[in-house]
């Protein structure tokens, strides 16, 4: 190659030239390597609805259950516990679930629940700050929680606090109410978390 | 025989020229004090761990499945296995502590002023790497804690405006931490970020023998060479300094051995307790706390009442370090030739850092956040100090000469 090109100008875009379309190249090839960090098609099937029989629920008690991975929690309300969900009204953040994204357009009341039966609670198990599982600490004003608590849940891993409608108390770090995932009632008691807008009608 | 085997190499490969440049003509200031040991510390504890870590993956399972009971299974069933394994784990939390001393240092010697500004930038980066390193090696063993901390850390990343979700969701490869987030943190522990590393510290060494070694008066040898063109305060690193580091690796040697074999959960900081019981998806344990050389970090997040600002104010007193050179306006190397205001804002500075550390690895309480934040203000204002303070130092006068 010679020392100095007889035309530095169209040498010089040549270059330019190679080195772009190299870069488009790298870009493309890039591609595949970064789509393969994505949930996979197993992982996106994983989605399968779980059905929970419901009354077997004590007044007041809780179960977990496990819905594409994420902890579920079903809990059974008493009718006390419903009756505190409007006292605590203003110390909320999202008392009206304004937040479109935490729950389907039917749990927007202060329930978060379906009209056909607001006693049953059905929430994604996951403070909405960093993803810890929320206790469900039912019991009014424990020592730890302090007098104003009417039952709820507490995340132990940052101090966030929800009521029993798993909505974001206000000077807390999560930012939104816990998310209330799709249901419906497959029969009287029997909950089914997951499945389809559709299977609504 | 052997002589001419050796001169035939070298006429190939420059062997002696790469053994001189470096070793035995690479002229080092002769008044290296305890703090100069940290440097070719780390270089041993890496090699330590890419050697343990080899032999852990020849037993280790990288599955949801079986990666707790492979882990168990190298701890009672394997050869030895106990004591590679516990050498690792415990190697992780040296290599934190040496790297932390290791940059105290630096800021104390003004190791990172120039022209040294890029052998910093390059220990801000493996820093960086190392962090990730550790992190992704924290969940292999897959117990409960490695479980939540993941979760944790990777959701700090939802945080981010409009992409956030859709990256924590790219990072674990699932809609929650599973076995696909096992998988690939296994991959990147294990091949990607040792190897950014060797890189990085490459780059950070190969910088470093280029502008040559600050010390602790922070007197540029350089300027004062005899005839001969060799710098009259500085001596070979070999063999001064390499039988000198070697005392430094037996008192560091003991010291580990009697953690390694007495205290190897560090009571519980460096392997958190939780984590002897197998991940479960569905039950966060009672208090979640990082590994203590994550602590004070994690402070940091926990101070700030906001989640995406908490997120940016643990970054930032990360990222902060790459710019440090640039802070201190002060041309003063050495912390014996400045200013008492630079060595309160110092010292307050290091405190802080300890203080966070213990808040981090405490449950939250009213008080603790207050302190954080009391501390936080500390670490933060540290650079903001150390910029005003820099500006119009009165600094003493440092020496022509080592002292």
């Amino acid at each position: 190659m010679a020392d100095s090109p007889s035309n530095p100008a169209r040498r010089r875009f040549l270059t330019g030239a190679a080195t772009a379309v190299g870069a488009v190249g790298v870009g493309f090839a890039a591609v595949p390597f970064l789509s393969s960090f994505q949930p996979s098609a197993k992982a996106q099937a994983a989605g399968a609805p779980v059905d929970v029989n419901a009354g077997n629920l004590a007044p007041g008690q809780m179960t977990t259950v496990a819905w594409r991975g994420k902890p579920v929690y079903v809990v059974h309300r008493t009718d006390r516990m419903l009756e505190t969900l409007s006292e605590v009204t203003d110390q909320l953040r999202d008392p009206d679930s304004a937040v479109e994204t935490q729950q389907p357009a039917f749990a927007t009341n202060q329930y978060r629940a379906r009209e056909q039966d607001q006693r049953f609670l059905v929430i994604v198990g996951l403070c909405t700050h960093l993803g810890c599982a929320p206790t469900y600490r039912p019991e009014v004003a424990p020592e730890d929680l302090g007098e104003d608590w009417k039952g709820g849940f507490f995340c132990p891993c940052h101090g966030s606090k929800f009521d029993l409608s798993g909505r974001v108390y206000k000077g807390v770090p999560a930012p939104t109410n816990l998310e209330v995932p799709q249901y419906t009632y497959v029969s009287e008691q029997v909950i089914r978390v997951g499945g389809t807008e559709e299977e609504d009608a | 025989m052997i002589k001419s085997l050796g001169k035939w190499v070298d006429d190939r490969l420059p062997v002696s020229h790469f053994w001189n440049a470096h070793l035995a003509k690479y002229y080092v200031p002769h008044n290296f004090n305890f703090w100069y040991y940290f440097g070719s510390l780390l270089l041993i504890v890496f090699v330590l761990q890419i050697v343990t870590g080899i032999w852990l993956t020849m037993s280790y399972k990288p599955s949801a499945e079986n990666a707790f009971a492979s882990v168990e299974y190298i701890m009672r069933d394997v050869e030895w296995g106990w004591l590679i394994r516990y050498l690792h784990s415990t190697g992780a939390s040296f290599f934190f502590i040496a790297v932390y001393l290791h940059i105290f240092r630096g800021m104390m010697y003004g190791s990172y002023k120039k022209p040294r500004e890029l052998i910093w930038i390059f220990g801000v980066l493996i820093l960086l790497v190392l962090m990730a390193e550790a992190f992704m090696g924290y969940l292999l063993p897959w117990g409960q804690m490695s479980y939540w901390g993941a979760q944790v850390i990777i959701s700090l990343f939802t945080s981010i405006p409009v992409i956030g979700p859709d990256l924590a969701q790219w990072i674990r490869g699932d809609y929650v931490v599973s076995d696909a987030t096992l998988n690939r943190f296994f991959a990147l522990h294990v091949i990607a970020l040792p190897l950014v590393l060797l890189f990085l510290i490459g780059g950070h060494i190969m910088a470093l023998h280029e502008v040559g070694s600050n010390n602790p008066d922070g007197v540029d040898i350089k300027e004062n060479k005899d005839q001969s063109g060799k710098p009259v305060d500085g001596i070979p690193f070999h063999p001064y300094y390499t039988v000198k580091d070697l005392f430094g690796l037996g008192v560091f040697m003991f010291i580990f051995a009697v953690v390694l074999f007495y205290w190897p959960d560090g009571g519980g900081l460096f392997l958190e307790h939780p984590n002897f019981t197998p991940a479960d998806p569905l039950k966060t344990p009672e208090h979640i706390a990082p590994v203590w050389y994550f602590a004070p970090h994690y402070a940091i997040l926990r101070a700030v009442p906001d989640k995406f600002l908490g997120v940016v104010a643990m970054t930032v007193a990360i990222l902060i370090l790459f710019v440090l050179p640039w802070i201190d306006r002060n041309r003063t190397r050495s912390i014996r030739y400045r200013s008492k205001a630079f060595k309160v804002n110092l010292f307050a500075f290091a405190a802080a850092f300890i203080g966070l550390g213990y808040l981090g690895t405490q449950p939250p309480t009213p008080l603790g956040t207050l302190s954080s934040q009391l501390l936080s203000a500390v670490y933060f204002g540290f650079f903001i100090a150390l910029f005003f303070i820099s500006r119009r130092e009165r600094t003493k006068p440092v020496p022509e000469r080592l002292q």
